[in-house]
C-alpha cells in the first residue's frame, strides 16, 4: 500500500508499544467510583443526582450545560455517596459524583446483546441527538464533545470523515486493540457518522506500525460502502487533526481554522466504537479501553475500564507500583499529563497510563541553545521554537504573536528533539497564553 | 502529598544531548586525524593535540576564573574548535603560534560573546584568520606529505622540503601568466584527482584527504548531527561557479572537481559551514547560506589575492546569519493554503 504522511516536521520517538499483543480485558469493578462532572472540553456537566440516590449503570448523573459540554452517566450501580471535589489528571480538584458500588445492574434500555447490528435505524438528526445524550466525547485524549462536530454550521460543507486510528503516541495501544477486536463495530460506527453528516466518504488512517489492524480493517472495509483505509508512514504527531488531514487528503487547515473549513470532520477510532454502541445498542459512554504500561510494570494490559475507577486499582491489577517508579503519565509520553497521584480516577479521556522509571522520568539539565536547528526542523507547524522560547524569556508577547506562537499545538516535538534540553514547550506555552491574553484585551478595546 | 515527578509534557527525551552532538563531531574528525598522522607524522599529531588542549584549557580558565560560571569546557565544543584550528594550519607551524591561535579562537572567537551558542563567527576560522594575519609566512609554508618517516621535526617536513599546495601552485602559475594546461603538464601529481581525494598533496593538517573528511561527514549524517543541505549546497555552489568559468576557458581555470577536492573546501563544507552555532536555523536559510558560501569560495580562489577562499567565504557568510534568520522563515503550516 502507498503510505502517506504529513510534509513538514515531526519526530519518531521509540514506539515502545509493549502492550500491543495483549487482548482487551474487563477491569474489576471499583468499590467506589469517582466520576468527574467535567471530564470533557468545555463547561462541566451539572449534577442531576443527590447524595443517597440509587443509580444503575448508564443512569444520567450530569447534564451538559451550554453549547460545548457533554452529559455524564454513571458507570456503576449503587448509591451516591457524595458529590465532592476529587483530584483529576491535571492535578486540580474538580467536582465529581462519588458512588458506592453495589452489584452491576444496568439500565434496562441498554441492549447488552453482543451481536453486530449493521442496520442504522435512526435518521441524521436523531443520530446527532443520540451522540449528544450519550455523552460521547473525543476518545483520543482531547475529549471534545463529539456531537458539536456533527452540527455543521450553515454555509460549511463537509465531504469526508477521517477516522483517526493513528495512535502516534508511543506506548499506547488501546486504539490498536479496539481495531483488532471490535473492527466491525468500528466500521458500522463510521457508517453512522457518515450518515450523521450526510457524506459518502470516510477514510480510516492507520500507521504502518499496526500491520495487523491495517490488514484487518482494509479487508473488512470492503463490505462497507464509502470507507477507505489509508496506511500512514510512522511519524509523530500524525494523530494531530491537522497533520492527519494533510496526510490523508493533502488539505491544509488554515491557521486558526477548524477541519470543517477544509470539508473534514475527524474522530478517533474509539469514538467511532462509542458511537456504534450509543446508536445501535443505546449504551451511553461510561467505559473505555485504557492501556496500562511501563517497562517495569509486571503485567501490561489493555483494560476495558468503567469511568471513575481509580487508576491505583488498575495498577494493582497489573502487579502494583514497581520499585523506582517516579512518574505516572496519564496519556502518552509526548502529550500526556504527569499525575500528582495514582489515586486519580479514569475519565473518558484516559487512553493509557504509563509508569515511568526514575532516570527516564527526570528531564536533563538544560544547557545553552547550540542553534542546532533541530527544533525548527521538527516543528510540524513550521514554527521556530527556539525563537519563541527566547521571546517568552524576555516577555516579548507582541513579537511572539508575529511569529505565530498561537499556532503551536503543544505536540512536544521541539523539546523532545532538543539536545540542550531547553524547556522549549514550557516557554512556548507561556508565550501562547500571553498572546491569547493580549488578543482578548485587544478585542475588548 | 506525593513524591512523584509532576512535569509538563513532553515526558519523552530524544536521543541527542549537547555532549553527544559535540563528541560526535570529534569522532567524525578522527578519520582526518588518522590521515594527518599518516601524512605529516608525529608533528601533525602534536600540533593537533596542543591546539585541542589549549582550547579546552582556555575555555576552562575563562569560565572558572573570569566568568565564575558553570564550567562546560569539557562538553566537546572546545575540543572541536581545537581540532578544526589545527586542521587548518600547516604541520610545520611553530607550537607557540598554535597556542596563541587557540587562545584567540576561544577567548575572542567564543567566550567574549558569552560562550557556546552565542558566537557569531566560527571560532576555529577566526583563530585561523588571526594566525594568517599574524604569521603569514609560517601559515603558508606547507611541508610535503612524507608518509614513510615518522620523525619529530621542528622545521619544515622531514626531508626539509616544502611544497606549495595545489591551489597555491595554481594561483602563482596563473599570476605568472601560465596556462592551466601547462601547469597541469608540469606538475600532474598535484592535479591528480585520486591524489587529492586520498590526500597525498601538500596542505594543512586536516584538509588534505577528501576521503577522510567524507567518512566523518557520513558519520555525522548517520548520527543525525548534521543534515545534508549545507555540505551539498556549499560544494554545489563551488562546483557551479568554478564549473562555469572552466567551461568558458579550460586553459585559464581549473576544473570544478579539482576545486572540490583541493584545499579546504571539503573540510569547510562538512565541518565549518555546518557549525550549528554560526549557520542559519531554517533549511531554506541554510541553503542560501551554503550556496553563497560556495560561490564566494570559488570567486576568491579564482579572482582573489589568496589561493584559498574557503575560510573567508564561511566567515563572511557567518556575518549574514542573523539577517538570514530574520528574513527567511520556515513554511508555516496553514499559512499558504494549497487546496482547491
Amino acid at each position: 500500500m502507498d503510505l502517506k504522511t504529513f510534509k513538514i516536521g515531526g519526530v519518531h520517538p521509540p514506539e515502545n508499544k509493549l502492550s500491543a499483543g495483549v487482548a482487551i480485558e474487563a477491569a474489576a469493578l471499583p468499590k467506589r467510583a469517582f466520576i468527574h462532572l467535567g471530564q470533557h472540553l468545555g463547561a462541566p456537566a451539572k449534577p442531576v443526582v443527590q447524595k443517597g440516590d440509587t443509580v444503575k449503570v448508564g443512569t444520567l448523573i450530569g447534564t451538559g450545560e451550554g453549547f460545548i459540554s457533554a452529559a455524564v452517566h454513571s458507570s456503576v450501580s449503587g448509591t451516591v455517596f457524595a458529590i465532592d471535589s476529587v483530584i483529576d489528571a491535571s492535578g486540580y480538584k474538580r467536582l465529581a459524583v462519588i458512588i458506592d458500588v453495589a452489584g452491576d445492574e444496568w439500565e434496562p434500555s441498554i441492549d447488552r446483546n453482543p451481536e453486530l447490528k449493521k442496520e442504522i435505524a435512526l435518521d441524521q438528526k436523531a443520530i446527532v441527538e443520540k451522540i449528544k445524550e450519550s455523552g460521547i466525547v473525543g476518545l483520543g485524549g482531547a475529549t471534545f464533545p463529539a456531537h458539536v462536530k456533527y452540527m455543521v454550521p450553515e454555509g460549511k460543507k463537509v465531504d469526508t470523515i477521517i477516522i483517526n486510528a493513528v495512535e502516534c503516541e508511543p506506548y499506547l495501544t488501546s486504539d490498536h486493540r479496539v481495531m483488532l477486536e471490535r473492527a466491525d463495530e468500528v466500521l458500522v460506527g463510521t457508517q453512522i457518522l457518515m450518515k450523521a453528516l450526510g457524506v459518502g466518504k470516510a477514510i480510516i488512517g492507520i500507521e504502518a506500525n499496526k500491520p495487523d489492524a491495517l490488514e484487518l480493517l482494509s479487508r473488512k472495509a470492503k463490505d462497507y460502502t464509502g470507507i477507505a483505509v489509508q496506511g500512514l508512514k510512522v511519524q509523530y504527531p500524525q494523530g494531530a487533526e491537522k497533520q492527519l488531514i494533510k496526510a490523508c487528503l493533502n488539505r491544509e487547515v488554515p491557521s486558526g481554522k477548524l477541519p470543517l473549513d477544509v470539508g473534514c470532520v475527524v474522530n478517533n477510532v474509539g469514538t467511532a466504537l462509542a458511537v456504534y454502541e450509543a446508536v445501535q445498542k443505546n449504551k451511553p459512554l461510561f467505559e473505555r479501553v485504557v492501556t496500562m504500561t511501563g517497562h517495569k510494570l509486571p503485567k501490561k494490559a489493555n483494560f476495558l475500564v468503567r469511568v471513575g475507577t481509580p487508576i491505583a486499582q488498575l495498577i494493582d491489577s497489573c502487579g502494583g507500583i514497581p520499585e523506582g517508579t517516579a512518574k505516572f503519565i496519564n496519556g502518552g509520553p509526548m502529550m500526556g499529563k504527569a499525575m500528582v497521584s495514582p489515586e486519580t480516577p479514569v475519565t473518558k479521556g484516559t487512553s493509557g497510563v504509563i509508569l515511568v522509571d526514575g532516570s527516564d522520568a527526570k528531564r536533563n539539565a538544560p544547557g545553552d541553545c547550540i542553534r542546532c536547528a533541530k527544533c525548527v526542523a521538527a516543528c510540524p507547524m513550521g514554527l521556530e521554537p527556539y525563537l519563541i522560547e527566547k521571546q517568552a524569556e524576555y516577555a516579548l508577547w507582541e513579537e511572539a504573536e508575529k511569529e505565530d506562537a498561537a499556532d503551536c499545538m503543544e505536540c512536544g516535538c521541539c523539546q523532545f528533539t532538543c539536545p540542550a534540553a531547553r524547556p522549549l514547550l514550557d516557554n512556548i506555552r507561556l508565550a501562547k497564553s500571553n498572546v491569547m491574553r493580549i488578543r482578548r484585551e485587544r478585542s475588548k478595546k | 502529598m506525593s513524591n512523584y515527578i509532576v512535569s509538563l509534557s513532553p515526558h519523552a527525551k530524544g536521543p541527542l544531548t549537547t555532549e553527544k552532538v559535540m563528541w560526535g563531531v570529534v569522532i567524525a574528525l578522527m578519520p582526518s586525524f588518522a590521515f594527518s598522522a599518516y601524512y605529516f607524522g608525529i608533528r601533525g599529531i602534536v600540533v593537533t593535540l596542543v591546539a585541542t588542549i589549549a582550547c579546552i584549557l582556555t575555555e576552562f580558565v575563562i569560565q572558572k576564573y573570569l566568568m565564575k560560571t558553570t564550567v562546560t569546557a569539557f562538553d566537546g565544543s572546545a575540543a572541536i574548535t581545537g581540532l578544526l584550528l589545527a586542521f587548518n594550519v600547516p604541520s610545520s607551524i611553530p607550537i607557540w603560534e598554535v597556542i596563541l591561535g587557540a587562545v584567540f579562537a576561544i577567548a575572542i572567537g567564543k567566550m567574549v560573546f558569552g560562550g557556546l551558542g552565542r558566537n557569531p563567527f566560527n571560532p576555529a576560522l577566526l583563530g585561523r584568520a588571526f594566525m594568517l594575519a599574524s604569521f603569514p609566512v609560517d601559515m603558508t609554508t606547507w611541508p610535503k606529505p612524507v608518509t614513510t618517516q615518522w620523525l619529530w621535526n621542528m622545521g619544515a617536513s622531514v626531508d626539509g622540503t616544502t611544497a606549495a599546495t595545489p591551489l597555491g601552485y595554481l594561483k602563482e602559475g596563473v599570476k605568472m601568466g601560465e596556462s592551466v594546461t601547462n601547469l597541469v603538464a608540469a606538475s600532474p601529481e598535484r592535479f591528480d584527482h585520486f591524489n587529492l581525494f586520498i590526500g597525498n598533496v601538500g596542505g594543512c593538517i586536516g584538509e588534505v584527504s577528501a576521503f577522510a573528511i567524507l567518512l566523518g561527514g557520513i558519520y555525522m549524517l548517520y548520527r543525525k548531527i548534521i543534515t545534508w543541505h549545507i555540505p551539498v549546497f556549499y560544494l554545489g555552489g563551488l562546483a557551479l561557479i568554478t564549473g562555469i568559468f572552466w567551461a568558458m576557458d579550460p586553459t585559464k581555470y581549473a576544473d570544478p572537481l579539482f576545486h572540490l577536492l583541493a584545499g579546504g573546501a571539503m573540510l569547510g563544507a562538512w565541518f565549518m559551514a555546518t557549525d550549528m552555532v554560526t549557520s542559519p536555523m531554517t533549511v531554506k536559510g541554510q541553503i542560501l547560506f551554503a550556496v553563497c558560501g560556495g560561490l564566494l569560495c570559488g570567486l576568491i580562489r579564482m579572482f582573489g589575492a589568496f589561493p584559498e577562499g574557503c575560510s573567508y567565504s564561511i566567515l563572511i557568510m557567518n556575518a549574514f546569519v542573523p539577517l538570514i534568520d530574520k528574513y527567511i522563515k520556515p513554511t508555516r503550516f496553514g499559512k499558504e493554503v494549497n487546496y482547491g
